[in-house]
């Protein structure tokens, strides 16, 4: 064995994740966490849903890198920034240092995407996809703030929730005709339309921003349709991307996301990944953005790296919209499944298959209970 | 019914919260009711809120 140590590159759910596992086998072998981030522990589903709760960005973060990396054996080293590495050295490079591996372990996560805007003030537009984004936010919105959010998407609906929830002036522009559009059965829209509707939010579907522009101390939105709003931030929420151009440049195989096989290693031998960043053979080729496949991945990834090798099985793993004024809970079918959604009861949706079979979900407010019943209906 | 306890799963990760096992590890002792366990409480996986948490139909 090498005495080289397993290095971890990023400190979100699955950086961290990924090492409690290892160390549930291991705790012996040296593992060095590197972050562009402080390396605090927090719960990402948590940046969208907080607002309203009054939680501050210092109240989100459940465990503190340096607390974390005492009880886990680890070495860490916070704000570094990787820009490179040698897999036939198998080295990671930093700003300052390089990193000798045995094994690398890539939980980067992914990129907010950023819409090319016109304006002078493109460059205020806000992502919230980490905790320091989250921790702006808080700073720059103040009381009676108004907020325009780019994209009706899951991150978008349940900002638009949280905010509205919060007291704040939310306006939605999505070019689609409904919210969840990618997502939803035409019918499941409607119920979330409304509820937020009612909550305050203002859509404006069909449409999109165009420019945003500095008109004194507030922003000022031009939009298609020839609308102009005038607003305090402007939130971008139109979906993530994986930065994998660093990573094609140092030689794995990279598509969507770094493709990994089923035991999450990549096109290297010692190079595995897990998380936001990589493109999963165990999900048909796929990227799962979500937490639940994180946990499932990592306990799999901890076996691996201490010897067990151990295949990655995802279960059916539904995915929650964290929007309390129309929650949704949603198991989606494999793309390119050929069939229709079929409603019998209020609220709850199932994608039925040529074959008879049931091969997705929706449900709507109170029917997420159903949850365990509609797992069910997949196992038929 | 003192003896039917129910579980509860993060709707997020999947972490399932079991009445009848509690989570000793956050001083939560065995048998502890759902209504009982603090509001701060927060999932041991993923870290949301107690609220993010919803009762398993048996």
């Amino acid at each position: 064995m090498t005495d080289a140590p397993v290095v971890v590159l990023g400190s979100g759910l699955a950086g961290w994740t990924s090492i409690k596992e290892f160390r549930k086998h291991d705790s012996q072998t040296p593992v060095v966490l590197v972050t562009a981030s402080s390396g605090d522990a927090y719960p990402k589903p948590a940046l969208s849903t907080a607002f309203a709760q009054g939680k501050t960005a210092q109240q989100l973060v459940n465990g503190l890198a340096a607390d974390l990396a005492a009880s886990l054996n680890v070495q860490c080293h916070a704000h570094s920034h990787a820009h490179g590495f040698h897999l036939a050295k198998r080295e990671l490079h930093t700003d300052t240092q390089v990193f000798s591996y045995s094994r690398l372990v890539l939980a980067l996560g992914a990129e907010p995407i950023r819409l090319p805007l016109e304006g002078d003030a493109a460059d205020r537009v806000l992502s919230v996809n980490q905790w320091a984004d989250y921790a702006l936010l808080r700073e720059r919105l103040q009381p009676g703030a108004k907020v325009l959010i780019m994209g009706a998407g899951l991150i978008g609906c349940e900002f638009a929730n949280d905010l509205a929830g919060a007291g704040f002036e939310v306006h939605v522009v999505d070019p689609a005709t409904r919210p969840l559009a990618a997502l939803l059965p035409e019918a499941a829209s409607a119920p979330l339309h409304q509820a937020l509707g009612a909550l305050g939010v203002v859509w404006h579907l069909n449409n999109r921003v165009s420019s945003v522009s500095h008109q004194g101390p507030a922003l000022q939105a031009h939009l298609h349709s020839g609308e102009t709003l005038q607003v305090d931030m402007v939130l971008s929420a139109i979906g993530l991307r994986p930065d994998t151009a660093w990573l094609a440049q140092a030689g794995l195989a990279c598509d969507r996301g770094v493709r990994v096989n089923t035991q999450l290693q990549t096109s290297d031998p010692h190079v595995y990944a897990l998380g936001d960043v990589a493109q999963y053979a165990s999900a048909g080729d796929r990227v799962l953005p979500y937490v639940m496949p994180i946990m499932t991945a990592a306990r799999a990834l901890g076996a691996t790296l201490a010897g067990t090798p151990t295949d990655v099985v995802f279960p059916v793993m539904p995915v929650a919209v964290k929007t309390p004024a129309f929650a949704l809970l949603l198991a989606l079918p494999e793309p390119g499944t050929v069939g229709n959604w079929q409603t019998s009861e209020e609220h709850v949706w199932r994608f039925v298959a040529e074959d008879g079979r049931c091969r997705g979900f929706v449900l709507g407010g109170k029917q997420t209970a159903l949850r365990t019943k509609a797992m069910q209906w997949l196992a038929a | 019914m003192s003896n039917s306890f129910n579980t509860y799963v993060c709707i997020v990760c999947g972490f399932i919260y079991d009445e009848a096992a509690g989570r000793p590890e956050d001083k939560i002792a065995a048998g502890t009711r759902w209504a009982d366990v603090p509001a701060e409480w927060t999932c041991p996986d993923c870290g949301v809120a107690k609220a993010d948490f919803e009762m398993v139909e048996v």
